[in-house]
């Protein structure tokens, strides 16, 4: 059972949030988590971190978070890595957990900050400082520079380019793009919307719920508010904007892409059981999931497309049924490739083995206060964004069902199908 | 039964554990001393043994001193002088002996502890938080009897040495490391294997003890001259500091340079005979009872049962409320609320700051820093106090607020949780009227800086119940607070004897007296701060309140306060906060000193300057506070004189060698200060009239305190 879920406000990288690590961003969400909650912390007895680059302090981040956030030392906590759907992957792991007995009470968390980055040395100059831990004497230390260019020195180019293809993110969207012929204004007037919706969520308080107040040093100033939102993005301001990864002839622009964030989030997790003894009220029990791979190169973004319909199966859902609809903005285009394949009748015959096409997802159930492309999408941390958010809204319309759904780089789709409590 | 327990292990390592078998903790006693010299002191010329180690089975202590209870029951300074000798006579056998001997310490080695470590070859400390060294003899008068004149200066320098020993501060074990105080730290757990080791290295010559590293100005003051510049330069901080009052330090100050004069057994000598005299002296008398007034009042003084508080809420996030957090985080979570994003940013670096001042000082480590600061939730909103067990509200001095808060505060919480005012003067019963549960509503009166100054006052009304006094004395203490409960009155005790001695000092002004005149002679008196810089601390907004309250409660005591206060205040003068007050304050971010505000002159309508002696600023102001404390106790609204005494030495600055308050009238006699009082109130009015408490006790003769 999902009992609460809560994050940090998103800030753009490079601003508000730029002297935290990934371990003082998830710190505040446990924390915040276990504030707002009220439960002794003690009672938590497994934490699953998603984030995606790594912290260079250390290798189980959610470990760390455990400790310096006030829960229990005997509470476990391992770290998963999924791309953009981390904290989704986190939230299943709970879940499994809850289901087998493992645990009884769990956070989900999910933490990322594109601020700071472990920027490597190249392998010539790594190998030569291991080398080094074994060199006798002044001759070995000097027998070490030999072989060594100047051009060594220079840091290792990050790698955000997908390991299979050799394709950055973007290029890939445009490649599906392309391939479904989604048009630049369809993806503008997408992102313009995402952007008017939460900036008006924001202003009318409904996203107030779900964000902790981040005091952070060295100013601890505090941060209530994400401030990546742009409210005034109209089309006609994203259409002036040049395309971002294809510069001749491409659609895709930084105005209808998602921005690098910095954030966290964390979602408390309980079986029924502990639930009611810790006289808890929760929000929504997860009653189908659905985990799938895809193939990196023409349907790299597409991991919700198949996820989707395999969930609402396994939940025995339609889609019709389906009040609330969470999904993750990585590009306009991709939330529109998907939507259009879910209505595309070859698609669903060929691809997903359905009689039928899915009924359309209208736009006043698709993410009714903003997405990833206006909110901030900090790997991580996006999929306890999706089911907070998700389980707010399904309270807010009265709807019985939400489903929450995300695609990840690596060709990885997660999908949940939540119910109502 | 015995307190130690020796074993001679098959390598011929003895080692010699010491486990008080009644106390959580090993103190030093005659009873002490004579078991050493029967079951351990034997080991020292026994063949068997190749060297000894030195340890505590305690949890948290090595030693944690003297036991002070002996001195007291001491009638003559040759009693305690001829202990002194015998303590140091055994400890220089050790010291001298052939067969090594290692410390292993982990946990407090404090006083007479330290000695006792100081004098093996070889200290081997564990990195704890819990491990911490202290020669802290001079916090109660007294001075180090057992060699630490002597050897803590031998190992770390006389530049590192004087100010451990002058001030009794603490020093952890990474930093005792670093100036030569331990030779090795270790982990905790098997220290003594560890140490046994030690000892087996040493007995084979493989191990040394460590040679600090000397820096150049160590190096100047071990020479003769450099030596006696250090000393003479100590002495002149010491005078200035102490104005004379306290004879412990430059007693301990003799003892080192005796001993780097003429040799250890000089100074050894010199200690015994100044420990005699300081033992018997009325200013250690004052501090050890103090201490254990102190200790008493750590446990619970009720049978009523607290309930456990497992969340806090603060409201308001200033000066003090931040500082209440500060100091409550290490208890349980707590929540901050304010309505200002401002107050609860500097709330939060506050907080944050003190954390890492911990961090630094080895206090806590850096992950607790990181789990304390998680602890506390910053909040504008009003429903986060729900759950909460306690509350403190710390807002501004107003009435009709502080009852709101209760209002809203009560909607929200349990029952059981008890509802606390911060106030330093509006009555707790005027804040709870109109309460649902009156009977959980008390006063937590915390002094500023919080983090830092020892007391808290609790305040009871008729209604309040005792499960929540237990509750509020339990948290408290757990703060790491001293607790004193009194009852709800006017200025509750501590302020209410405060003002009349703070009006005082402004009414001298008025009839011509200088603003250092007063503040010099109050500092020769005892207290740390003179009154007028005290009333600039406090502000003489808050002042000039508390004075019109108090003045017109007490009115019919002749105890209005002036108008000057008031006056100054509508000119702007508020004191420290505004920069200026009595004195002019240097502006923040600059370096310097305070001076006196020449414009206070325009305010005092004073007559020509008059010269009065330092006895008589001293008269005036000293008996006004202890009158109004008389009358306290005489009213029930301090429980006892140890409770008045302790919380004035506490709270207010009054003189701790002097005992309190109620001590000082024992140590004068009553008919003394009556008689004065009586004089004092012919000539200046009846806010001298002495409390009827102390003209019955001038009658009979008797005495405040027992003991």
């Amino acid at each position: 059972m999902v009992v609460d879920g809560c994050r940090t406000p998103f800030c753009r990288s490079g601003t508000a949030f730029r002297d935290l690590g990934t371990y003082d961003l998830g710190r505040a969400a446990v924390a915040g988590l276990l504030h707002r909650t009220r439960i002794d912390p003690h009672v938590v007895d497994l934490l699953v971190m998603g984030t995606v680059i790594a912290d260079p302090h250390t290798s189980n981040l959610g470990r760390e978070v455990v400790l310096g956030s006030g829960l229990a030392n005997s509470c476990p906590a391992h770290t998963v890595t999924v791309a953009c759907v981390s904290s989704l992957q986190s939230a299943l792991d709970c879940v499994r957990a809850i289901a087998t007995g493992a645990a009884e009470v769990a956070i989900a968390a999910g933490a990322e900050t594109l601020s700071d980055a472990p920027i490597r040395y190249r392998r010539s100059i790594r190998r030569r400082l291991i080398a080094a831990q074994r060199a006798k004497g002044l001759g070995g230390y000097l027998r070490l520079l030999a072989g060594l260019r100047l051009s060594d020195l220079l840091p290792e180019p990050l790698a955000l380019a997908e390991f299979s293809t050799g394709e950055v993110m973007g290029e890939n969207g445009e490649r599906l793009a392309k391939r479904l012929g989604i048009t630049r204004e369809a993806q503008d007037a997408y992102a313009a919307r995402s952007h008017y919706r939460a900036a008006e969520a924001t202003a009318n308080g409904l996203l107030t719920r779900q964000i902790v107040p981040m005091f952070a040093a060295p100013s601890f100033a505090p941060m209530r508010t994400d401030n990546g939102i742009r409210g005034d993005t109209g089309p006609e301001k994203l259409a002036a904007l040049r395309p971002a990864f294809d510069r001749r002839f491409g659609t895709l622009t930084a105005g209808n892409s998602s921005y690098l964030t910095d954030g966290a989030s964390a979602v408390l997790l309980a079986s029924e059981k502990a639930a009611q003894n810790l006289g808890l009220e929760p929000l929504a029990t997860v009653r189908s999931s659905s985990v799938a791979g895809l193939d990196p190169l023409e349907e790299l973004l597409l991991g919700p497309a198949v996820t989707i319909p395999r969930a609402l199966e396994a939940a025995g859902v339609g889609l019709a049924d389906v009040g609330v609809v969470e999904l993750h903005e990585a590009f306009a285009a991709q939330v529109l490739a998907v939507l259009g394949l879910l209505e595309d009748e070859t698609f669903c015959r060929e691809r997903l083995g359905l009689a039928e096409p899915m009924e359309p997802i209208e736009t006043g159930r698709l993410n009714a206060w903003g997405g990833s492309l206006a909110v901030g999408h900090p790997f991580g941390a996006t999929g306890g964004r999706l089911i907070a958010t998700c389980c707010d809204r399904m309270r807010h319309e009265n709807a019985r069902f939400g489903l929450v759904a995300a695609c990840a780089s690596g060709a990885i789709g997660i999908a949940m199908v939540l119910e109502r409590a | 039964m015995a307190m130690i327990r020796t074993e001679i292990r098959p390598d011929g390592i003895a080692v010699v554990t010491l486990d008080h078998p009644a106390k959580p903790v090993n103190t030093l006693s005659p009873a002490l001393l004579e078991e050493f010299l029967e079951s351990a002191a034997p080991l020292l010329e026994d063949e068997r043994v190749r060297a000894i180690v030195l340890a505590s089975a305690k949890k948290e202590t090595f030693i944690a001193g003297a036991d002070l209870e002996v001195l007291d029951g001491m009638s003559s300074a040759e009693e305690a002088e001829a202990l002194s000798r015998q303590g140091n006579a055994l400890l220089s056998r050790v010291a001298s002996s052939r067969t090594p001997v290692v410390a292993a310490v982990h946990g407090a080695a404090l006083g007479g502890g330290l000695e006792v470590a100081l004098a093996c070859h070889y200290i081997l400390a564990s990195d704890d938080p819990a491990t911490v060294f202290a020669q802290a003899e001079v916090l109660v008068g007294l001075n180090p009897a057992g060699g630490g004149s002597q050897r803590l200066i031998e190992r770390v320098g006389l530049i590192a040495g004087l100010p451990l020993l002058l001030t009794g501060r603490r020093v952890r074990a990474r930093r005792a490391l670093q100036i030569g105080l331990v030779d090795a730290i270790t982990t905790p757990g098997g220290i003594v294997d560890t140490a046994a080791r030690a000892a087996a290295m040493l007995a084979d010559g493989r191990l040394q003890r460590r040679r600090r590293r000397r820096t150049l100005l160590d190096r100047v003051a071990s020479t003769p001259p450099g030596r006696a510049l250090v000393v003479r330069a100590a002495r002149q901080q010491l005078a200035r500091r102490t104005r004379g009052l306290y004879p412990a330090p430059p007693a301990i100050l003799d003892c080192v340079e005796t001993g780097l004069k003429h040799g250890i057994q000089a100074g050894l000598d010199r200690e015994s005979e100044h420990f005699g005299r300081l033992a018997m002296s009325d200013e250690s008398r004052a501090l050890r009872w103090l201490f254990f007034a102190m200790k008493a009042l750590s446990r619970p003084v009720t049978a009523a049962p607290s309930r456990p508080v497992t969340r806090l809420a603060v409201l308001g996030g200033g000066l003090m409320g931040s500082g209440i957090a500060s100091v409550s985080l290490g208890v349980c979570p707590v929540v901050v609320r304010d309505i200002s994003d401002d107050a609860l940013a500097a709330t939060a670096r506050a907080v944050d700051s003190g954390l890492r001042k911990q961090v630094r000082s080895g206090a806590i480590r850096r992950i607790e820093h990181d789990r304390r600061f998680s602890r506390l939730n910053l909040t504008q909103e009003m429903d986060a106090v729900e759950g909460a067990d306690l509350v403190v509200e710390a807002v501004f001095e107003d009435l009709e607020l502080k009852r709101q808060l209760l209002v809203e505060t009560e909607e929200r919480v349990a029952a059981e949780a008890v509802l606390a005012s911060n106030t330093s003067a509006l009555p707790i019963s005027a804040i709870a009227a109109g309460a649902k549960h009156p009977e959980r509503v008390l006063g937590m009166h915390y002094f500023s800086p919080v983090p830092k100054m020892p007391l808290l006052e609790i305040i009871v009304t008729e209604q309040t119940a005792p499960w929540a006094a237990a509750t509020a004395h339990a948290f408290g203490t757990a703060q790491g607070k001293t607790c004193i409960t009194v009852k709800d009155r006017p200025g509750f005790y501590t302020t209410r004897i405060l003002s009349p001695y703070l009006n005082e000092a402004v009414v001298l002004l008025q009839e011509g007296a200088g603003v250092l005149a007063v503040d010099d002679a109050m500092k020769d008196f005892g207290y740390p701060v003179g009154p007028l810089a005290l009333i600039d601390e406090v502000g003489i907004d808050v002042g000039a309140h508390v004075a019109a309250e108090l003045g017109r409660a007490f009115a019919a005591r002749g105890l209005e306060g002036t108008d000057v206060l008031p006056r100054m205040l509508e000119a702007g003068l508020k004191g420290r906060k505004s920069g200026r007050g009595f004195y002019r304050y240097p502006e923040a971010g600059r370096r310097g000193r305070k001076r006196v505000n020449r414009e206070v002159r325009t305010f005092l309508q004073a007559g020509p300057h008059r010269s009065m002696t330092e006895a008589e600023i001293q008269d005036r102001l000293v008996l006004l506070m202890v009158n109004e404390a008389a009358h306290c106790l005489g009213e029930g609204i301090v429980s006892s004189p140890r409770d008045g005494d302790v919380a004035a030495v506490l709270g207010l600055g009054f003189p701790p060698f002097r005992g309190g308050p109620f001590h000082h009238v024992d140590a004068i006699g009553a008919g003394t200060v009556v008689d004065r009082m009586k004089e004092l109130a012919d000539r200046h009015g009846r806010r001298f009239d002495p409390a009827p408490l102390l003209l019955e006790l001038a009658v009979s003769g008797g005495r405040l305190r027992s003991g």
